[in-house]
């Protein structure tokens, strides 16, 4: 007998530890008490994307959408919704307060995506290949080895107009082909999941969600270009989806769709995961490629290209796990469909991890050519608290800002770069006026410099020196000099630095200077600043005339920096402040402020 | 499980895709809506409802999406269910039991024929074209 | 075969080049010489300093000339104004991490971040410093690691690691923190390391430095209680005169008596001598074994301290194959004491004994065990390297070059082309087989060169032709050459096989002595091979040509020892080893 409702609950990583695994378990378990386990079937998959509004849980086809469920509130959704058909409505998504719910289709979140890569999460259950091969899974395998050459696949890849999606932008199809070329007794394909970036989850939801994409789009590769061996390069700390890589694998495996004679061919392609241990510097190619090795994993340089000489020297295909995600879908909906999608030199979709000041934070994926404004108000649903825009920062600690005047910018690769960011692997950030410019880069050089690993003199040096004086702004120490010095150092670091990571260290202060050069002068020259971020440069004091002696800053203040007594005016003694802010909170008449 | 052959693959493809459609909502154009209130439930909607999933699961039927509603009025005759095809009058059908349900699924659904004596309504004949 | 040639444009120079060159090489084609800091001639590009960056048109990235090869039509600018621009803010970086300490540090004028900031017309330091917190390890008796001047150009790691396969260097931590040390941040001492001192052969700044005891000899030599001799290598004559602007190569022997004598010493002496004598003892060690117990065979010899530190710690195995005789420095220490102090009716503690070596692992040797203090007392007072006495002889006010011929004391001075040769690869497998042909056959060779032993290959084989018996050698020189040599005597061993060669000659530095630690900054091969040629000349234009034809080796045996081998050469000029761990911790 066949299932009549399906609940579909988010498995991802973060709806996880909001203890979406405890959840599932509970409903498995009410399930069978009531004696529905023939009827409801509970899918645990992938990430929804909505993450701002986890844990998730989608009922069908009944279509309810409810977010931030907890585990006391399974028993209701069973009994209310499951057994007596009344969805329980306090939990269904509604844009805000004062408006109901809406239907899925409706939900201004999703309006303008287009989920390509992401066509299998929040949809199948990731942990089951039989639900993989039922939404087009491994149709392309079986034309990239019955019916199609290697140049025909490179073909479609070309006209496909596939760019790589780690954040260079290399077109697949010639990276492949240039590996292609290359005679050799053996060569590798190489996943590189070693997703770095603060703040960017694409890789990591889409190996929980949906492992087989890029499996079977490796061993798409393997058969283009003559390899059968893989390497996924995964970082130690997605353990999720490692486990969920390593079942797919065996999954895989085990119906002869990985390993020995593929579907009775006489093509054979195996994958290996491989651990990182810690170094973000290990997502830059040549640095990857030496960790599997075993070596330090430090970049060697280039030329020679990984396609010429790669892993143990031999010629080695390496992209992006977004990347890898596009391939099995190319094949089976055609080039000419993807290249339909996107700009003229950016086809197809972008997963973007949008975070920051903004309503609607999750795991976006639109088609390229969306403008910021779009991503940020209508997914986005708008600046957080309906403060002010400043800026977006995109590319991670490699990209730059992209203030106001180019919101309506239609985000591909040359556009971004033309603006001074790039697109890099999908972080998108979202400031407001609350957020301080200098503060921001402070944060990106502090993690260039701490991921740095150190073998080149112009990142080694030069990274260190732009923190300190980007501190030294911070804490009121800046000079003229300091403006002249970032920039020379940044000249040194993007043109002598032996790899991307130190390559682009210093894009977010250039493109900082670019657009909110004032930022930094007052910061430098009134020592102020306005965003209230850089601690040392605010001062609190208390308001003369609003004061009326009460005492409950004084009481609050944990450093006894407060001098006064009853009915007398206080006074902040600023040697001992150290601006925590708790008076401001403390004062009911509005008489400490903060400039 | 064994390694699958090309054939054996596109053989588990074709049985999985009809068990794994009804989570893609996205291709349905039909619907059969059922009274699940308590006056249908109580008349015995459950298995009016698990007796349509099973007929349109036989005739391999997956674009039809089978949803729960509320009491839709007429609780004389539930259980009620109101089907929705595409270029057809939207009806309500009342005294739905199991057997009903599967007739409507072969007659209504499949064969786009109406089952005049089962049903409790239908739009006015001045506004459908017939 | 011949080479393919390219053609490539260097800012607007056409240059033929073999395919395959540098771009860096290349341009040197058209007169250009691209700044490098961490580039190395030995050793494969790191790619680290950034200096080197050039622009190729069509390549919107620029790359580095030291890593990347010329490729045919190629057009490369590698001098503009915006290429000066970001190399002198890279320069400026380095400064800015690097002590300014140049007036004090012991690479004043002789170090390559000195010279490119020189060159550079660096007038301003514009960037805060920001130094490494590091303390100096001075744990060794021979190398000095101070990582706050280290700039982290990977040369001394790819030596240590590669050339050398010692492995007592690694890159330790990461990003600014990251410094040169051994594995777990331990102290040198407690490490692999056996002092060759390539790494401060080739470190371009002071992070690595030969520990400088000059004061020491100076004591000595100042202490009036103290009768202060010298002895110098082979290898030292033919480089100290690169220290006065001497080609290398140019045989400076005899003035460099004469600077010894005007420092005070009062005896001279050259470990030429008791090469010779080493090989009387080795000699005729080595015709024993091969005669009278071949299953003993091969034997190894045993000079070279680096080699007998590596081989106790790596090839504990193979200790009963070391040859027990010591090494020449050791063996003329032992008899300065012993021999020369009873000749000259003086007390043995009197003796200030001071050794100037192309090698810094030698500081290490004269402490060793107690086999070293054979006549009583430690036989080597103190060891100073070649770089050291140049520094002496400069800050003594000596004008080595107008210096007149001088003369060492024959008594233990004296030597035969057998013993200079010691000083490169495959000297002393050469000077060997001449006294072993003649301790076999009683003949002398009618051509005493053997060419086949000679050259820079990392391993020389041959076979020696002693009037029928087949003699077969290998030479390696460079560590990483060893485990060649080593793993093929010891897969023969283990499978009962007849082993590849009887007697095997191991050096630890590329090029042997002359190539050593503690020679004169800059090696090359093209210095190596001119240094190697001096050494040849002075074997060439030597009276005696074998170590058994010196006649104050006779004497020595005449009046003191006996015979080679005899129970007074065991207790003076032969020593034991033992299995040391690879890290003391």
């Amino acid at each position: 007998m066949a299932y009549n409702t399906f609940v579909l609950i988010c498995g991802g990583t973060a709806c996880e530890s909001s203890k979406s695994d405890e959840m599932y378990k509970l409903l498995q378990k009410e399930i069978f008490d009531n004696n529905l386990k023939n009827e409801v079937q509970i899918v645990k998959t992938g990430c929804f994307g909505f993450c701002e509004q986890g844990p998730i849980i989608k009922i069908l086809p009944s279509e309810t959408f409810y977010v931030k469920v907890t585990p006391a509130d399974i028993k209701e959704i069973v009994q209310e919704h499951l057994i007596k058909g009344r969805p329980v409505h306090r939990l269904e998504y509604k844009p805000s307060e004062d408006q109901g719910r809406v239907k899925i289709e409706d939900i201004e979140f999703y309006q303008k995506q287009f989920r390509i890569v992401l066509r299998n999460c929040g949809i199948i259950d990731p942990e089951n290949i039989n639900e993989y091969i039922a939404r087009e899974g491994y149709v392309a395998l079986e034309k990239a080895i019955f019916e199609m050459s290697p140049e025909d696949i490179i073909n479609e890849l070309k006209i496909s107009g596939l760019r790589g999606r780690g954040g260079a932008g290399f077109p697949t199809w010639l990276k492949w082909n240039l590996t292609k070329q290359e005679n050799a007794d053996q060569k590798y394909v190489v996943c590189n999941a070693d997703e770095g970036d603060p703040g960017a989850y694409m890789d990591r939801s889409t190996l929980e969600g949906d492992p087989h994409s890029v499996l079977e789009a490796m061993t798409i590769c393997g058969k283009t270009i003559g390899a059968n061996k893989g390497f996924i390069y995964i970082r130690a700390e997605y353990p999720l989806a490692i486990t969920r890589l390593e079942i797919a694998i065996n999954q895989a495996k085990e119906l002869g769709l990985l390993g020995d004679n593929i579907l009775g061919s006489e093509f054979s392609f195996d994958i290996e995961i491989r651990l990182g241990a810690g170094a973000f510097v290990c997502g830059e190619e040549t640095a990857l490629l030496r960790s599997i090795e075993g070596s330090r994993g430090m970049p060697t340089p280039r030329p020679p290209f990984p396609s010429v000489k790669g892993l143990w020297d031999k010629p080695t295909c390496i992209n992006n796990v977004e990347t890898w995600a596009n391939i099995p879908v190319i094949l089976t909906k055609g080039a000419e469909w993807f290249n339909k999608i996107g700009t003229d030199n950016s086809k197809g979709t972008k997963v973007f991890a949008l975070t920051g000041k903004i309503n609607n934070s999750g795991l976006i994926e639109v088609p390229m050519g969306t403008t910021l404004r779009e991503i940020i108000y209508d997914i986005g649903g708008g600046i957080k608290d309906d403060k002010k825009f400043k800026a977006a920062q995109s590319g991670g600690p490699s990209g730059g800002v992209i203030p106001e005047q180019y919101l309506d910018t239609p985000i591909d690769y040359n556009n971004l770069v033309a603006i001074g960011s790039m697109m890099g692997s999908g972080g998108l950030i979202v400031m407001d006026e609350d957020d301080c410019i200098v503060d921001i880069v402070k944060f990106y050089l502090q993690f260039t410099v701490d991921e740095s690993c150190g073998k080149c003199a112009p990142c080694r040096i030069g990274g260190k020196q732009l923190l300190s004086i980007l501190e030294d702004i911070s804490c009121g120490r800046g000079t003229e000099q300091s403006i002249k010095n970032l920039k020379d150092i940044s000249i040194a670091m993007n043109n002598a630095s032996l790899c991307g990571l130190g390559q682009t260290a210093s894009n977010p202060v250039m493109s900082t200077l670019k657009y909110f050069e004032k930022e930094y002068r007052e910061h430098i020259e009134q020592k102020k600043c306005s965003s209230g971020k850089c601690k040392s440069l605010m001062t609190f004091t208390i308001v003369a005339d609003k004061c009326i002696g009460c005492t409950a800053c004084a009481r609050k203040c944990p450093v006894n920096a407060i001098i006064g007594t009853v009915k007398q005016v206080h006074i902040i003694d600023q040697s001992k402040c150290i601006k925590c802010g708790a008076c401001v909170t403390a004062c009911k008449f509005d008489a400490v402020i903060k400039g | 499980m064994s390694k699958l052959t090309l054939d054996d693959l596109r053989k588990l493809r074709g049985e999985k895709v009809q068990e794994y459609s009804r989570r893609n909502n996205e291709q349905d154009n039909s619907s059969i809506i059922i009274g699940m209130g308590t006056c249908g439930i109580a008349a015995g909607a459950k298995d009016t409802l698990n007796s349509f999933v099973e007929a349109l699961d036989e005739h391999g039927l997956t674009n039809v999406k089978v949803k729960q509603t509320g009491c839709m009025g007429a609780c004389n005759v539930e259980p009620t269910v109101e089907i929705i095809v595409p270029g057809m009058p939207t009806i309500v059908y009342g005294n739905v039991n199991k057997d009903i349900a599967k007739k409507i699924v072969l007659k209504h659904i499949i064969g786009k024929e109406l089952l005049d004596d089962h049903i409790q309504d239908k739009p006015a004949m001045d506004i459908i074209d017939n | 075969m011949t080479e393919k040639m390219i053609k490539v444009k260097i800012n607007g120079i056409e240059v033929e080049v073999p395919e395959g060159t540098s771009i860096l090489d290349a341009a040197k084609q058209a007169c250009i010489k691209i700044p490098t800091l961490c580039y190395h001639e030995d050793l494969l590009p790191t790619a680290s300093c950034g200096l080197c960056i050039v622009k190729i048109k069509g390549m919107n990235k620029k790359v580095r000339a030291c890593a990347t090869n010329a490729e045919a039509g190629m057009e490369i600018t590698t001098h503009d104004a915006e290429l000066y621009n970001i190399r002198k803010i890279v320069l400026e970086l380095i400064l800015s991490n690097h002590p300014n300490e140049c007036l004090t540090c012991q690479r004043n004028g002789k170090c390559e971040l000195q010279t490119l900031a020189k060159e550079f017309g660096i007038r301003e330091q514009n960037f805060a410093p920001q130094l490494k917190q590091k303390a100096i390890d001075s744990s060794t008796t021979s190398l000095i690691l101070d990582r706050q001047k280290c700039i982290s150009c990977g040369r001394c790691v790819q030596v240590c690691q590669d050339m050398q396969d010692v492995w007592a260097l690694e890159f330790i931590g990461r990003g600014f923190d990251m410094n040169i040390a051994p594995a777990g941040d331990l102290q040198l001492n407690d490490s692999p390391c056996v002092k060759c001192g390539q790494c401060s052969a080739h470190c371009p700044v002071g992070a690595i430095v030969e520990k400088d005891e000059v004061d020491k000899v100076w004591d000595g030599l100042h202490d009036e209680t103290k009768h202060a001799v010298v002895q110098f290598a082979p290898a030292v004559r033919v480089a100290f005169g690169e220290g006065f602007d001497y080609e290398s190569g140019e045989i400076v022997t005899n003035k460099i008596y004469t600077l010894l004598r005007q420092l005070g010493f009062k005896a001279v002496f050259d470990t030429n001598f008791s090469a010779d004598l080493t090989i009387m003892e080795e000699g005729a060690e080595f015709v024993d074994k091969f005669l009278n117990n071949p299953a003993s065979l091969p034997l190894i010899t045993s000079c070279c301290p680096s080699w007998v530190d590596y081989l106790e710690k790596y090839y504990p195995c193979m200790i009963e194959n070391f040859s027990t005789a010591k090494s020449p420095q050791q063996m003329l220490s032992a008899l300065a004491k012993t021999y020369y102090a009873e000749k000259n009716g003086l007390d043995p503690k009197d003796i200030f004994m001071v050794s100037v070596m192309p090698c810094t692992a030698k500081k290490y040797e004269i402490s060793r065990d107690e086999n070293m203090s054979a006549s009583g007392i430690q036989d080597t007072d103190v060891v100073i390297t070649t770089r050291e006495l140049v520094r002496m002889t400069k800050s003594a006010g000596v004008i080595f070059d107008h210096l007149k011929e001088g003369k060492a004391d024959s008594l233990l001075g004296e030597y035969s082309g057998a013993g200079t040769i010691f000083g490169v690869t495959g000297g002393v497998m050469e000077a060997a087989i001449r006294s072993a042909y003649y301790l076999i056959t009683k003949e002398d060779l009618a051509d005493v060169d053997i060419k086949p032993v000679r050259g820079l290959k990392g391993v020389k084989e041959a076979e020696i032709d002693i009037k029928g018996t087949k003699v077969r050698v290998a030479v390696a020189h460079g560590l990483s050459n060893v485990k060649k040599v080593m793993n093929k005597v010891k897969k023969a061993k283990e499978n009962g096989e007849e082993i590849p060669w009887h007697f095997i000659e191991v050096m630890a530095c590329p090029g042997g002595c002359i190539g050593g630690g503690g020679q004169p900054y800059g090696v090359t091969n093209t210095i190596r091979k001119k240094r190697t040629e001096g050494i040849y000349n002075d074997d060439k234009k030597s009276k005696a040509r074998c170590s058994h034809h010196n006649p104050m080796v006779q004497k020595v045996y005449e009046e003191f020892l006996d015979h080679p081998n005899s129970h007074k050469a065991h207790e003076l000029l032969h020593t034991s080893y033992t299995h040391r761990p690879v890290y003391l911790k």
